[in-house]
């Protein structure tokens, strides 16, 4: 194949300069390496599409040897048993609700604190952001048995403002906006003005959140995915009759002799919402993610 | 650092820290320009001490009592501990805890590495990859356990479909001990891979090209490239997923606990019970908080400890890279 003949060419000849030049990073995938990716790529993304073919057809058919491979007629069927079995619009409604308010108190308190830790002076400054970080190790389960005690003890059990108050704000969204911030914000700009003038508001009102605002774009989409997944902390404050999507799956699944055509519909409708969003948002959060990972 | 170098600067030293006429107005400007940064990060730490800091020291003083929800607490010691360290049910849960964090973690490190150089390469449908990789990222727990558990399935599976044209008898996943735990590790790592690999993949991309370049030009070859500037470059990369992994795993819990149809056993014969799982069943089944304040507060010294001899082991292997150079 052509390929071997490059190999063979490139290692009679000494490189050439301009060869020498290219950037690894600008190499060009070989056949291999397209191979592998679709393959990775199949398996990535079978399990949706596998999701779709059983939660379209009646369970008599998905307990067929060998598995059907394409989607059925029963898709609407099914999502209405699931719908009686489940209270899923109330479960979907409260799911918009709780990550919506997640998402904007974390978003804003984030930029906030990110902003005074990438820019800003003060006493403390150090050992408060290394306790910030520090918290991102602490297990969520270890806390709980008393969180379960305060939202008793306020008698919010089972209440969505159990699931909310915990969540308002995040370490690693301060971390990721200091991050995003360090980069984008200039110093001139906060110089001038505090020349000009201006209150620490105003300052961030006028040009730390025109300037945030692309970062603060990416982590509410990861912040609103993370807080329409949370799974552990919403099964153990809410009750059943009043569940996010997770819960209300969570109890989908419960069931002793489950009907898994009913189960998967349940599934798909949940999890469609986040799939909309990440398939029209896809590229922001993948480059968000590289944003905010640490590099060598 | 502008207030001094403002008209101002006339003054005599002691007067260019400050405004020049201290009125009314320049001290509450004055005020607010020092005060503000506190005030920005005060929200974060408010909740952090309600809802982070003050539970995790309560679970402790909990985990020495014995206690119901909405019955007093009784204090009974170390009552707890030494149930704990003397129930083969927490044995159990700690072994399992570990094989499956093992059986998860590394297949899906090592993967992630892999993806994560192949989408470094310059392709035409990058994009497509990248976020394909991604997409079970967007899964919740449930969605994909739930898909999981279908395709796992004994008689109807797609997984024993697919190995049945390898003549592979039919595998009862979630009866079986490795099975359910090899199930379960297939779950995570679908789901945590790309995350991962986009993470390495930002790393590999702040490696500076002249290190390639250089490595080339001494005659190396693609792999000695990978194995002697990649890798070493992507170090502290590796620290924290492997970190950020090990506290992942040892909080498994809605994996295990839809696999098991919603049960808090971990299976029949326990046999994918997580410390996760053990905590939610002492805690919310059997209602006894004390108990599951105790497999918390235990789960937590673990953590720490891994995470600990995690680090040791990357800054030992990193003298010793430094040392052979």
């Amino acid at each position: 194949m052509t390929v071997t003949t490059v190999r063979e060419v490139a290692a009679v000849r000494p490189p050439a300069p301009a060869r020498r030049r290219r950037r690894r990073g600008d190499d060009h995938a070989g056949p291999l390496a397209y191979v592998l990716l679709v393959v990775t790529a199949f398996l990535f993304l079978a399990p949706f599409y596998y999701m779709v073919v059983a939660a379209s057809r009646p369970m008599s058919e998905m307990n067929q040897f060998p598995p059907p491979l394409t989607p059925g007629g029963g898709l609407w069927r099914n999502v209405v048993s699931a719908w009686d079995a489940q209270p899923l619009g109330l479960a979907i409604w409260n799911s918009v609700a709780v990550s919506s308010v997640i998402t904007v108190t974390t978003v804003l308190l984030c930029t906030l604190s990110g902003f005074a830790f990438a820019k800003q002076q003060f006493a403390g400054k150090k050992a408060l952001f290394a306790l910030t970080v520090g918290t991102m190790m602490i297990p969520p389960t270890l806390g709980v048995v008393p969180l379960y005690q305060v939202m008793a003890a306020l008698d919010l059990t089972g209440k969505l403002t159990a699931v909310v108050l915990p969540s308002l704000v995040t370490a690693f969204g301060v971390f990721f906006m200091r991050q995003y911030l360090i980069q984008t914000l200039p110093d001139e700009l906060l110089e001038a003005a505090r020349v000009d003038g201006a209150t620490s508001l105003r300052t961030v009102w006028s040009i730390v959140l025109p300037i945030a605002r692309p970062g603060m774009a990416v982590l509410a989409m990861l912040t609103f995915m993370a807080a329409w997944n949370d799974f552990f902390w919403p099964v153990i404050a809410l009750l059943s009759s009043n569940p996010t999507v997770q819960v209300a799956l969570k109890n989908l699944g419960s069931g002793y002799v489950p009907d898994q055509a009913i189960i998967m519909a349940g599934t798909l409708v949940g999890t469609l919402p986040v799939v909309v969003v990440f398939v029209a948002l896809g590229r922001q959060i993948v480059s968000g993610i590289m944003a905010g990972a640490v590099k060598g | 650092m502008a207030l001094q170098t403002a008209p101002g600067r006339t003054a005599t030293p002691a007067v260019t820290r400050s405004v020049p006429q201290p009125t009314w107005r320049g001290r509450l400007f004055r005020f607010e320009t020092r005060a503000a940064p506190y005030l920005y990060v005060s929200p974060f730490f408010l909740l952090f001490f309600a809802f982070g800091l003050f539970p995790l020291v309560w679970t402790a003083w909990i985990s020495f009592n014995e206690f119901t929800l909405g019955s007093p607490m009784t204090f009974v010691g170390l009552d707890n501990y030494r149930w704990l360290f003397s129930s083969p049910e927490f044995y159990n849960s700690l072994w399992r805890t570990i094989t499956i964090g093992i059986l998860s973690t590394v297949p899906q490190l090592l993967l992630a590495l892999g993806l994560a150089h192949l989408l470094n390469y310059q392709m035409v449908v990058r994009n497509f990859f990248r976020i394909s990789m991604l997409m079970p990222y967007a899964t919740s727990v449930a969605a994909s356990t739930l898909v999981f558990a279908q395709l796992f399935g004994r008689d109807a599976g797609f997984v024993n479909w697919v190995l049945s044209w390898f003549g592979v008898d039919a595998v009862d996943w979630r009866n079986g001990d490795l099975t359910a735990q090899i199930a379960i590790a297939v779950i995570v790592t679908w789901r945590w891979t790309g995350y991962n690999a986009l993470i390495y993949l930002a790393g590999m991309q702040s490696i500076p090209r002249d290190l390639y370049e250089a490595a080339a030009i001494d005659g190396a070859s693609k792999w000695q490239q990978f194995r002697h500037v990649t890798l070493p470059g992507l170090r502290p990369t590796i620290l924290f997923t492997v970190v950020v992994s090990t506290i992942g795993a040892t909080q498994l819990f809605g994996e295990p606990l839809l696999f098991g149809n919603g049960q808090a056993n971990g299976g029949a014969m326990n046999q994918y019970q997580t410390l996760g799982l053990f905590m939610y069943q002492q805690g919310w089944e059997y209602f006894n908080l004390g108990r599951a304040a105790t497999v918390a507060w235990v789960t937590f010294v673990l953590v720490v400890a891994l995470v600990l001899l995690n680090t040791g082991i990357a800054r030992w292997r990193t003298r010793e890279g430094k040392a052979a150079r």
